[in-house]
C-alpha cells in the first residue's frame, strides 16, 4: 500500500472512531459539507473560532466561579454560549457537559458547578487535540499528492 | 442589454442581482460563519449582523439612514433569518419590531433557536415568525426556506392575492 492510500486509510479510521467514541456528531459532517473550492478552508476557520472561543468562555467560567458571590445568570449566560458553539461545531461531548453545567446552574448548585467546569475544560482539550490530529492527517495527505477522503 | 451575466461558467449560474438576499442575525461569531456558508451555497446574497440593534439599523429602521442596505435603489432584504437568544434586543424583539413597521413587516423572518420550548415557538408564530427552526441549522433546513425567498419576490408587483 502506498504512502497516500496508508494515510487516507488511517484518516478514515481516525475519522470514525471519533464518531463512534461520541467526540463528534453529525454536525461536523454538516460543516464539511459546507466546504467546497470557494472556500477549501472553511471548516479549519471555523474549528479555529471555536478553539478561541471556548478558551476565553473557560476562562470567563474559572473566574465567575472564583467570586465571593457567583452571579449563576452569568455563569448560564457563558455556558449557554458554550453549548451553543459546540453544538454548532459538532463537539458531542463538550455539549453534554454543558447540558449538566446549565442544570447546576439552575439549581445554584456550586459543587455541581465546579465539577463540570473541570469537565468541560478536559472534554474541551480532548477534542482540541483530537481536531487537531485530524487536520494533521489531512495536510500529510494534500502534501502527498492525495486527495482527503469524504466521509458520507 | 445584460452583459455581465452571459456565457462563460456554470449552468447554475444566477445573476448578482437576481439571488436572494438573506439578512442573517446572530451574536454568536461561529453560528454567523456557518450561517453564511449555509445560505451562499444555496445561491443567495448574505449579510450578517451581530446584534437585533444593527439588523435594524441595516433595514432602514436605526437612527443613522446611511447603513440602510434595504433601500429601494440598492439591494432588498428578501428573508430575515434570526436568533432568538441575543443579549439586549432578542430575536422575538427584532420581530416583532419589524412586524411593527411600517415599512418592512412584510419581510418574512425566520427564528432560530437551540432550546425547543413549545411557549416560545407559540410566541414567535403568533408575532408572525414564518418559521421557527432548531439550531444548528442543516443545508437540507435551508433548501426549504428558499420558497419564502422566491415566493416573496415573484408576488411583487404581480398578483394581489390578499394574505
Amino acid at each position: 500500500m502506498d504512502a497516500v492510500s496508508q494515510l487516507q486509510r488511517q484518516f478514515v479510521e481516525y475519522t470514525t472512531s471519533l464518531y463512534r467514541e461520541g467526540y463528534l456528531d453529525d454536525q461536523f459532517t454538516q460543516l464539511q459539507k459546507l466546504q467546497d473550492e470557494s472556500n477549501p478552508d472553511f471548516v479549519v476557520e471555523v474549528v479555529t473560532l471555536f478553539f478561541e472561543d471556548s478558551e476565553k468562555l473557560l476562562n470567563n467560567l474559572t473566574t465567575a466561579l472564583q467570586q465571593e458571590n457567583i452571579d449563576y445568570k452569568q455563569v448560564d449566560a457563558h455556558v449557554h454560549q458554550f453549548k451553543g458553539s459546540s453544538s454548532s461545531i459538532g463537539a458531542q461531548r463538550v455539549k453534554n457537559v454543558c447540558v449538566v453545567f446549565r442544570n447546576y446552574c439552575d439549581e445554584k448548585n456550586l459543587d455541581g458547578c465546579v465539577l463540570c467546569l473541570q469537565q468541560a475544560k478536559n472534554e474541551y482539550i480532548l477534542i482540541r487535540n483530537k481536531l487537531e490530529a485530524l487536520f494533521n492527517l489531512e495536510q500529510q495527505i494534500l502534501q502527498a499528492g492525495g486527495s482527503v477522503p469524504m466521509m458520507a | 442589454m445584460d452583459s455581465t451575466s452571459s456565457s462563460t461558467v456554470g449552468m447554475k449560474e444566477v445573476k448578482e442581482e437576481e439571488r436572494p438576499h438573506v439578512l442573517v442575525v446572530d451574536d454568536s461569531l461561529i453560528d454567523r460563519k456557518i450561517m453564511e456558508k449555509l445560505f451562499t451555497n444555496s445561491a443567495c446574497k448574505v449579510t450578517t449582523a451581530e446584534s437585533g440593534q444593527k439588523a435594524l439599523e441595516l433595514l432602514g429602521q436605526g437612527d443613522n439612514k446611511h447603513t440602510n442596505i434595504n433601500n429601494h435603489q440598492g439591494p432588498k432584504i428578501n428573508l430575515v433569518v434570526t436568533d432568538y437568544c441575543m443579549p439586549g434586543m432578542t430575536g422575538y424583539d427584532l420581530l416583532k419590531k419589524v412586524k411593527e413597521s411600517s415599512d418592512i413587516s412584510e419581510i418574512p423572518v425566520i427564528v432560530v433557536s437551540s432550546e425547543n420550548v413549545p411557549t416560545r415557538i407559540e410566541k414567535c408564530l403568533e408575532e408572525g415568525a414564518q418559521e421557527f427552526i432548531l439550531k444548528p441549522l442543516k443545508q437540507s433546513d435551508v433548501k426549504k426556506l428558499r420558497c419564502h425567498m422566491q415566493f416573496t419576490r415573484a408576488l411583487k408587483g404581480r398578483l394581489c392575492l390578499g394574505r
